[in-house]
């Protein structure tokens, strides 16, 4: 593991809805942040996003979104990744309208 | 108001045809990603931060009541029950799912409407003064040539392909309401020596990363030299603009590098060619267009509903003092519909507002609508003798919101809640702002007052142009907005200065509010507004108040 590689996620946009997704570690798309694989290794998160890019009819945009562990599993670390595990501010819409998600 | 003629609609639904069979070829797989982007591009379709966004143009900010019910049948039916009106003067949903886009589309088409050049690197829509045909400074009314200008750039061969996107405005007035030193292209209606009517051509402005105040390339160009005179403009741009770099690709940018001078050179010699092709087809088309945009049949009736009203309720004389506009004729007005009630999103309509509107224009208005660039409606043809109704009937909609040119009348682009680009949020901040100069009961008292917020550098939200501007950045990880004071969108256009460091997302509205209170002790009279006080006395007093820890360390 390269000693300066911070932990990173695969997400990408769903090809129907737009929404938000998350690679996981069995090779699905989750809508939920803390269900993605936490990535620790470098050459393995470009295997992965190639995983991911490879599957061009269910997702767009896939990319690398830097990300740390948590309690209840992976946890944003930029403001814009903590955003797209909610959706807006003004509107409960997106996927803060799920009520299972917290 | 100008209808569809079957060449229009034909292609109109053609191409919603070939767009309906891209989307159904992207979702079998046959389309990359790749491939589709361009496509679903070209037809006002984007992929955001948390869903596609379909923009739909309104074209120079116009609709009728018929239209603007079909905006709200579209936000139930495909998205989630409202729309967000742009500084562009479009409509923009934040929720479709990609395969329900054609049947929107369709739906547009049903009511002539259409998503197409509202993205990518072409003629956007032509933006215009919101008080077209209404006002009463205006010259003549600006939107028949921007009906002209939208028929001539809808899928014109030769500008689809554009080094960078490519924004015109035009008005009638004297008194600018459509930014057009801040355009691609900014269109100014004039009167020469002689009287006649024409325009001021201004190239070359634009926001963005490189802030800049459009040229006067032409102080008097005759209206019937209008369609060859950009069609040279854009034939210069397409052949010099550069396409190795998009933070370079702008006419602003070749303006700048070729020069004034030589650039305004080759126009006119462009336009000598040009000229001599146009065979007065266009002033053809143009005179049909004009037919269609012929004043309404005013009505005489009894005036006095108005003024009895402003004298016993103070609710509606604070509304007409600041919602209403002069008319060109005395009996009428022009009303403006706040979509900034405090604390919620700027711009943003409900469909069950949008049949309030709808039903309101087609009532009392003569079926006329605009959408403003700031993010307001705008019900430009009502009798006087009809605002208390106009005014009930908005009031019990949550529309009746008396703050129009005022601190919380602010423009906000979408940012960071929506947007994919964008680098902070700006909706929270304007909401915020509204809120505390509300608590506060500070609005009236402070005056006219543009604030306008943008949640990147792309500046969607006009902030350079504000009389206080807030840029939303992302510093190391952390939202951090930044201040420009003195920023002026009329015809006195100016660009607002950088006011120092910026605020964290907590110590933005607190440090709004040392700046206002200071302009309130600064100014000389009630009269003198933010602007002018900051005209007269420059940024320090200014700088001062939004940085007290500097004023105290420098007086130690």
């Amino acid at each position: 593991m390269s000693p300066r590689f911070t932990p990173k996620v695969v997400t990408a946009n769903a090809l129907l809805e737009g929404d938000v997704v998350y690679l996981t570690a069995d090779d699905c798309w989750s809508r939920q942040h803390a269900e993605a694989e936490l990535i620790e290794d470098e050459a393995h998160a470009q295997i992965r996003l190639l995983d991911a890019q490879a599957q061009r009819q269910v997702v767009v945009g896939a990319y690398l979104a830097e990300a740390k562990a948590g309690p209840r599993g992976p946890e944003p670390v930029h403001f814009r990744e903590a955003f797209r595990t909610r959706g807006p501010s003004n509107y409960r819409h997106g996927k803060q309208e799920d009520p299972s998600h917290v | 108001m100008y209808k569809y003629t079957d060449f229009d609609e034909a292609f109109v639904r053609e191409r919603v045809a070939q767009f309906s069979q891209q989307v159904a070829r992207r979702i079998d797989g046959s389309l990359t990603e790749d491939e589709f982007r361009p496509l679903r591009l070209m037809n006002g379709l984007y992929l955001q931060l948390h869903a596609y966004m379909l923009r739909v143009a309104i074209p120079y900010g116009s609709l009728n009541s018929r239209q603007m019910r079909q905006l709200a049948y579209i936000a139930d039916t495909w998205d989630k029950g409202y729309g967000h009106f742009t500084t562009r003067q479009n409509i923009q949903y934040n929720w479709p799912k990609l395969s329900d886009v054609p049947a929107m589309l369709a739906a547009l088409a049903d009511v002539q409407m259409h998503a197409i050049q509202t993205s990518g690197n072409t003629i956007r829509n032509v933006t215009a003064d919101h008080f077209a045909g209404a006002a009463a400074d205006e010259i003549d009314d600006p939107r028949p040539i921007a009906e002209l200008l939208r028929q001539w750039s809808t899928d014109h061969p030769e500008f689809q392909f554009l080094p960078r996107k490519f924004k015109i405005a035009i008005t009638g007035s004297p008194n600018d309401r459509a930014v057009t030193k801040a355009h691609d292209i900014g269109l100014r209606m004039v009167r020469n020596a002689d009287g006649a009517a024409g325009f001021e051509v201004i190239v070359g402005g634009g926001l963005g990363r490189t802030p800049l105040i459009g040229h006067v390339v032409r102080a008097f160009l005759p209206q019937a030299d209008l369609l060859p005179y950009v069609e040279a403009v854009l034939s210069v741009y397409n052949l010099l603009g550069r396409r190795d770099n998009k933070y370079k690709a702008r006419i602003k940018i070749t303006l700048h590098e070729t020069g004034a001078a030589e650039l305004t050179r080759m126009i006119e010699e462009r336009f000598a060619e040009l000229r001599v092709a146009y065979d007065g087809a266009d002033q053809r088309l143009l005179a049909g267009i004009r037919a269609a945009f012929s004043r309404p049949v005013y009505k005489t009736a009894p005036t006095d509903a108005h003024y009895t009203a402003q004298v016993n309720d103070p609710d509606y004389r604070a509304w007409a003092d600041t919602n209403l506009v002069a008319h060109r004729n005395a009996d009428y007005a022009i009303v403006q519909v706040s979509l900034k009630a405090h604390g919620q999103t700027p711009g943003d309509a409900t469909s069950g507002q949008m049949r309030v509107l709808a039903d309101l224009a087609e009532t009392f208005g003569h079926d006329e609508l605009r959408i403003s660039h700031e993010q307001n409606v705008i019900l430009p043809q009502v009798h006087k003798g009809d605002l208390p109704a106009v005014h009930a009937a908005l009031k019990a909609a949550g529309l009746a919101t008396a703050n129009i040119g005022l601190i919380s009348d602010i423009i906000a682009c979408p940012g960071m809640d929506y947007c994919s680009l964008a680098t902070a949020r700006s909706i929270p901040v304007a909401q915020e702002i509204a809120l505390r100069f509300q608590e506060l009961d500070l609005e009236h008292e402070i005056g006219p007052m543009k604030i306008k917020i943008s949640g990147c550098i792309n500046a969607c939200g006009h902030h350079h142009v504000g009389h206080i501007g807030i840029l939303g950045l992302d510093r190391a990880g952390v939202e951090n907005y930044q201040i420009t004071l003195g920023g002026d969108a009329t015809e006195t256009a100016a660009i607002g200065e950088k006011a120092g460091p910026g605020f964290s997302y907590d110590d933005v509205v607190p440090a709004l509010e040392r700046l206002i209170r200071a302009y309130l002790s600064l100014r000389l009279e009630p009269a003198e507004t933010f602007l002018l006080a900051f005209r007269r006395l420059g940024p320090a007093p200014f700088r001062a108040a939004l940085y007290p820890e500097e004023r105290d360390r420098d007086a130690a």
